[in-house]
């Protein structure tokens, strides 16, 4: 507490000229210094130390004082034969998974609102976003062994069809269509909430309108519904882009086998084992920061485009 | 639906206003009516789908492994057997790794709701000097991130790498929580509350303790719910964190039986005899361990539903 304290009078004290407005509110920055404290502690400082990236980083001499190199790690890094696939991998797998997932809890919201009793609207509310309460290890547990070549579900139905069994996690073209479609079996009921929400604050007169003038529910759904969502759905597709190169690398890295490698190594999983298993901490540094500018400048493009388009934007 | 729909005009050509007020659904159209049944038809095949492989799990728990070889587990378990499960309930590894599960989940839930509560609330109050560039310090870091290797570098410079606390702290604090929270204060704690309790001589934290706090019930268990879900599911910090296998939580043990298929005859004492009664005791197992590590945060779902629909929408509201 008295640390806390001290912290808080450090800031008072910068911000003299207005020092007996901040002093009056000190309990205020009392209850905040936990909070300010994690995020130096835990944002800043890493991002502080992203630094290492153009240096090569040694623990003696840490953050600051390891010799500086410039743009030697990225160049290495983009002349790499590793590079173009690591891009690809990333870019494919999460903009396929954009494109498909994303319609999906739109669709799901707009069917839901559609159902008449609430006791089975309430129900399949409740059970399409129960999953994801799921851990991810649990579901890529789950694939592993529903897709088992030996004992899985689905290579003994499509044995008892008389198919041959696939080896689904040991092939590079299933580990797309696994990570995709898993992850809209999980998580789209989730998102579907965000809709629903948005799909009862349309005013209902519209919708009275429109029935008084003859439309019916498809022409409804269509013509109200949709545009009434829009706002929200430019919102979450801008922040879904901004993290195009971000999204569930977790789950990526669960369900690599060495074997699915050429399709399933991301650019975060390549830093993971470069940086943390290999222990080349300023290589794998600069591969990051290179994946964040990207995100970085994925958001702010988009956020202009948005903006430019219907005036819908973060900020 | 598009070639029913000319139907829709001749059949309802003038409704009676005060009939369809009363009963609206007879009121629907031959159009409607399909529409809702290609809607629920849809929707439940859907929820089949989903439902299944979970209903799939649960049933091999409890079957014969050489049935679930053979492919005769569709609907209802084969050659019943809780052999499984007392495995898993007798096997130290996967109880040490819950028993941390629940520390590490308690832990940080408390640190997390704590820190975000009282940070929210200062950062909601209006007359907060400074408010504007504290805000800022938060949000950037939604934007921009030190990246894996350095947050690596810093939990090793403080001292904590391999303790409990190295899974508790890096994550603690969500920006978006901290959002969330601050929009339910800013909305629900009106300023004349306020006003009146200085009157009455009541301090900043005497407020915050005795007024706020209590109105807040609804985000206090909003963010409760959302860290005992997180704390609980997470595994990244303590894979890279985490050295000393008696500190896994139940996650990462749960990652090395059932993907890095580490099924070693577990369980010290009983000793399997063989290497393939090791492999049907896994696959069995495997079964088992999803369960058992879903079923805590399944059965607290209904009880979770309401907060998190709440919490989606205090999201949607403002930012």
């Amino acid at each position: 507490m008295t640390a806390q304290a001290e912290a808080s009078t450090t800031i008072v004290a910068r911000r003299t000229p207005w020092w007996r407005k901040a002093l009056r509110s000190w309990q205020l920055y009392v209850l905040l210094t936990p909070a300010v404290a994690y995020v130096l502690v835990f944002k800043y400082w890493p991002m502080f130390g992203a630094q290492i990236a153009f240096r090569d980083y040694n623990p003696v001499d840490g953050f600051t004082g390891s010799p500086w190199v410039g743009l030697e790690h990225f160049t290495r890094f983009v002349e790499s034969f590793q590079f173009e696939r690591l891009m690809v991998n990333t870019l494919t797998v999460n903009a396929l998974g954009l494109l498909v997932a994303f319609p999906v809890p739109i669709v799901l919201a707009l069917m839901v609102n559609q159902l008449a009793g609430d006791r089975f609207k309430k129900f399949t509310q409740t059970v399409l976003y129960a999953l994801s309460f799921i851990s991810v290890v649990v579901v890529v547990g789950m694939i592993f062994l529903l897709f088992s070549p030996r004992s899985g579900i689905v290579n003994n139905a499509i044995t008892a069809f008389g198919g041959d069994p696939v080896f689904f996690m040991g092939s590079p073209e299933w580990f797309r269509p696994l990570y995709i479609g898993s992850d809209i079996w999980q998580n789209a009921g989730f998102s579907m909430i965000v809709y629903l929400a948005a799909l009862t604050a349309i005013d209902p007169a519209l919708h009275e309108a429109a029935r008084v003038d003859g439309a019916n529910k498809w022409q409804r759904m269509w013509h109200i519904d949709i545009p009434g969502i829009l706002p929200v759905i430019t919102i979450l597709f801008i922040l879904a882009i901004g993290n195009l190169f971000n999204l569930g690398f977790e789950k990526v890295l669960l369900m690599q086998t060495d074997l699915n490698l050429p399709t399933s190594e991301v650019i975060q999983t390549y830093v993971y084992k470069t940086g943390l298993q290999g222990a080349q901490f300023s290589y794998s540094a600069a591969i990051g920061l290179f994946n964040s500018l990207i995100n970085l400048a994925l958001l702010l493009t988009f956020n202009w485009v948005a903006r430019r388009a219907n005036k819908t934007s973060l900020w | 639906m598009t070639t029913t729909r000319p139907a829709v005009e001749t059949t309802a050509p003038t409704p009676e206003p005060q009939a369809l007020r009363r009963h609206p659904r007879q009121r629907e159209s031959g159009a409607d009516r399909a529409f809702t049944v290609a809607v629920t038809v849809t929707l439940l095949s859907a929820i089949l789908v989903i439902l299944y492989p979970l209903y799939f799990v649960v049933v091999a728990s409890v079957s014969e492994p050489s049935a679930i070889l053979n492919g005769d587990v569709w609907l209802w378990p084969s050659g019943f057997t809780l052999e499984g499960y007392a495995r898993i309930l007798s096997d130290p590894g996967i109880l040490r790794g819950f028993a941390n599960s629940v520390l590490y989940t308690v832990a940080g839930t408390a640190v997390s709701v704590a820190t975000i509560l009282c940070g929210a609330y200062a950062l909601s109050r209006r007359d907060l000097f400074g408010r504007t560039f504290l805000m800022l310090l938060f949000v950037i870091t939604m934007f921009i991130d030190g990246g894996l290797i350095a947050r690596y570098l810093v939990v090793q410079e403080l001292g904590i790498l391999d303790t409990m606390w190295a899974v508790v702290l890096p994550g603690a604090v969500g920006v978006w929580n901290l959002i969330i929270a601050r929009t339910f204060f800013e909305s629900n704690v009106p300023d004349e509350l306020r006003d009146a309790a200085q009157l009455d001589g009541a301090n900043d934290f005497r407020f915050f303790w005795r007024i706020v706090l209590p109105l807040s019930k609804p985000l206090i268990a909003l963010m409760v719910m959302i860290h005992l879900v997180a704390n609980w599911n997470a595994f990244f910090d303590a894979l890279i964190f985490l050295d000393d296998e008696n500190k896994y939580p139940l996650q990462l043990v749960l990652r090395n039986i059932l993907i890095q298929s580490e099924v070693t005859a577990a369980g010290g004492a009983g000793a399997v005899d063989s290497y393939a009664a090791a492999q049907r005791l896994g696959e069995l197992m495997k079964y088992g361990m999803i369960v058992v590590s879903t079923i805590p945060l399944l059965v607290a779902l209904p009880f979770m539903q309401k907060h998190f629909t709440k919490g989606a929408l205090l999201g949607a509201v403002k930012s």
